[in-house]
């Protein structure tokens, strides 16, 4: 188990992470969910015993990092930033690695071929591709065939044949009863990959729980009606407690036709049209998508949001891939 | 590139019992594997090698072409009151700035990489990396540096044979020798002291070439009495007093005291480079 409590790190005035609490269950894949800048790679670096907090512990097994007795074969890392040697061949790297743990020199070519790169295995590691980097950075958080897993943004810079091969891995290595936390900045990889989130927003939690839970939480269901007495309409609905407004947010070109409702569903609404004898030409109940979902439970925690409402009201063109 | 279809490694007799704390070996194997396995290091001796041989015999060439042709007779004195520095110095002095950016480069190198996290990650007890790091690097660079060294005193030696005749035998002559190959590990270390305070390459280059080639003989200009002990008591103008096969007079310092000052100097460095390096953020 890895278990954060009340982690904190301060850059100067900037607060990283803010006490932040929580466990990494064994057996799943934990997806490490939050905007660009939330402090997700900060809070693997505490976990590591890169950085010092200013408070709280992060531990592995109950442990700190920098107290366990062989590192690389309780924990595997793959941070986002590179820390490979440019001019070092991709089994020199390996090689050292394992020498500091005492791991035989047949493990560096397992590892090798289980991500691929054998061929490549002389060639300097400054050629590599952000895929083949990636691997490399795989490779060596399995060197020590680690009980333990922390992949920080594994996906980025792979093709979808490498993404794939990641997701599948990650599921293997739970299966077989290892912890793994993975971190991510899209929702709908960590849908796909993670059965427990923990989603975190300017260092502070904002979410843990199931992958499931966290989503029907945040996902905020609203229907879609079009009508030529939407004005009417509108006035209806929020006398029965729901709320319209036109797509785009308040305030966006008088006249529409179109509404978006909230807080009642569709066949509330039907009725309501009916008894007041309003002509309905489009009711379609509608599902948040997964980005949607995200950006509602970090809204507001952005380090670098757009404080322009017309960009936080459209939510991506990957609205077409809907929850269910 | 084809993903590898399997994707859990068999439980691997290779794997030692886990808990069981890697030894300090382990460690030094793994610096040496990582000093080895970039090109630098390669090129940096060889330079350092060329520089310190090449300088050597044509400084000493060209001043006993000019004594012989009479036209450097209070240089001929200074040769034969001190012909180890004579021939030694020169060298070292060019030399010795490939063992200072070799010193920096082993660890802003890892900076600059990241390979620092993976160090970090494999060891993170980061006094005994650094330690490990230290002891495989000056184990090298002792190693070239004595070889190098004795060449350059040989190659010296018998290029200024008809000037003033000088071998292992004289007195001092063999410390000096030796002395001149542990003069050049201790700068190393503390070129990577320096290293890990700065953490950037171009820096701490800067700041190592700085203190050995400008600083040094600026003090030496200072007036007064306590102007000569500045100087002398600076690192890399101590620690070469150990080049010389006996004390000249008017020096503060024997040669093995100089060696001693500059060893302390350097193993503050390292102190406070080790302190550094367990508080800061990696």
């Amino acid at each position: 188990m890895i278990e954060a409590r009340d982690l904190t790190k301060r850059f100067g005035r900037q607060t990283a992470v803010d006490r932040l609490s929580f466990t990494v269950a064994p057996g799943t894949v934990t997806g490490f969910l939050g905007p660009n800048g939330a402090g997700k790679s900060t809070t693997m670096r505490l976990i590591l015993g890169l950085d010092r907090p200013q408070a709280g512990t992060a531990t592995i097994n109950g442990r700190l990092y920098r107290d366990l007795a062989s590192p690389l074969r309780t924990v595997g890392a793959l941070l986002e930033a590179k820390s490979v040697h440019s001019g070092r061949s991709a089994r020199n790297h390996l090689l050292f690695l394992a020498q500091t743990q005492g791991i035989s020199s047949h493990r560096v070519d397992e590892v090798l071929g289980l991500v691929g790169l054998h061929d490549v295995a002389g060639k300097r590691a400054g050629g590599f591709s952000l895929g083949m980097s990636q691997r490399l950075g795989i490779a060596a958080a399995m060197l020590g065939d680690p009980q333990y897993l922390l992949l920080d943004e594994p996906v980025n810079g792979l093709d979808p044949e490498g993404v794939l091969w990641i997701r599948n891995l990650m599921k293997q290595l739970a299966a077989e009863g290892r912890t793994i936390l993975v971190s991510s900045h899209l929702m709908n990889e960590m849908a796909v990959t993670a059965e427990h989130l923990i989603v975190i927003g300017r260092g502070r939690l904002i979410a843990d729980g199931s992958t499931e839970d966290v989503i029907a939480r945040s996902t905020q269901k609203s229907v879609r009606v079009r009508s030529p007495e939407a004005a009417r309409l509108a006035g209806l609905i929020t006398a029965a407690g729901g709320k319209a407004a036109p797509p785009g947010g308040l305030g966006a070109a008088n006249g529409t036709d179109v509404l978006t409702v909230t807080g009642l569903e569709a066949p509330r609404i039907g009725e309501l049209a009916a008894s007041a004898s309003i002509v309905l030409h489009e009711l379609t109940p509608q599902l948040a998508s997964l980005e949607e979902a995200f950006m509602e439970l970090t809204s507001g925690s952005l380090e670098f949001g757009s404080h322009d409402a017309r960009f936080e009201a459209q939510p991506a063109s990957a609205a077409d891939e809907r929850l269910r | 590139m084809t993903p590898a279809s399997p994707v859990t490694p068999a439980r691997m007799p290779a794997l030692p019992a886990r808990g069981h704390r890697a030894g300090f070996g382990h460690l030094l194997l793994a610096e040496w594997t990582k000093i080895r396995s970039v090109r630098s290091t390669l090129w940096t001796l060889i330079l350092f090698a060329v520089v310190t041989l090449g300088f050597t015999a044509l400084f000493t060439a060209l001043t006993v072409h000019a004594v012989n042709q009479g036209r450097a007779a209070g240089r001929a004195a200074a040769v034969v009151a001190d012909p180890t520095s004579f021939i030694l110095g020169t060298g070292l002095a060019l030399g010795q700035l490939a063992i200072c950016v070799l010193g920096v480069l082993v660890i802003t190198s890892e900076y600059s990489t990241g390979v620092i996290r993976a160090s970090l990650l494999a060891e993170p007890r980061r006094i005994i990396m650094l330690a490990a790091k230290a002891s495989v690097f000056a184990a090298l660079v002792l190693v070239i540096a004595e070889i190098v060294s004795f060449c350059s005193f040989f190659l010296g030696a018998a290029i200024a044979r008809s000037l003033v005749h000088v071998s292992l035998g004289d007195p001092g002559v063999t410390r000096a020798v030796i002395g001149a190959g542990l003069y050049l590990t201790v700068l190393g270390l503390f070129a990577l002291a320096i290293g890990t305070l700065i953490r950037h390459t171009a820096g701490a280059i800067t700041t190592v070439i700085g203190l050995v080639l400008v600083v040094s003989p600026l003090a030496n200009l200072l007036p007064y009495s306590w102007g000569a002990h500045i100087h002398e008591y600076l690192p890399t103008v101590a620690g070469a007093l150990i080049t010389a096969d006996h004390q000249q007079a008017g020096q503060l310092l024997s040669p093995w005291q100089g060696f001693g000052v500059f060893c302390l100097w350097t193993a503050l460095l390292l102190a406070a480079a080790t302190y550094l390096l367990q508080r800061r953020d990696a």
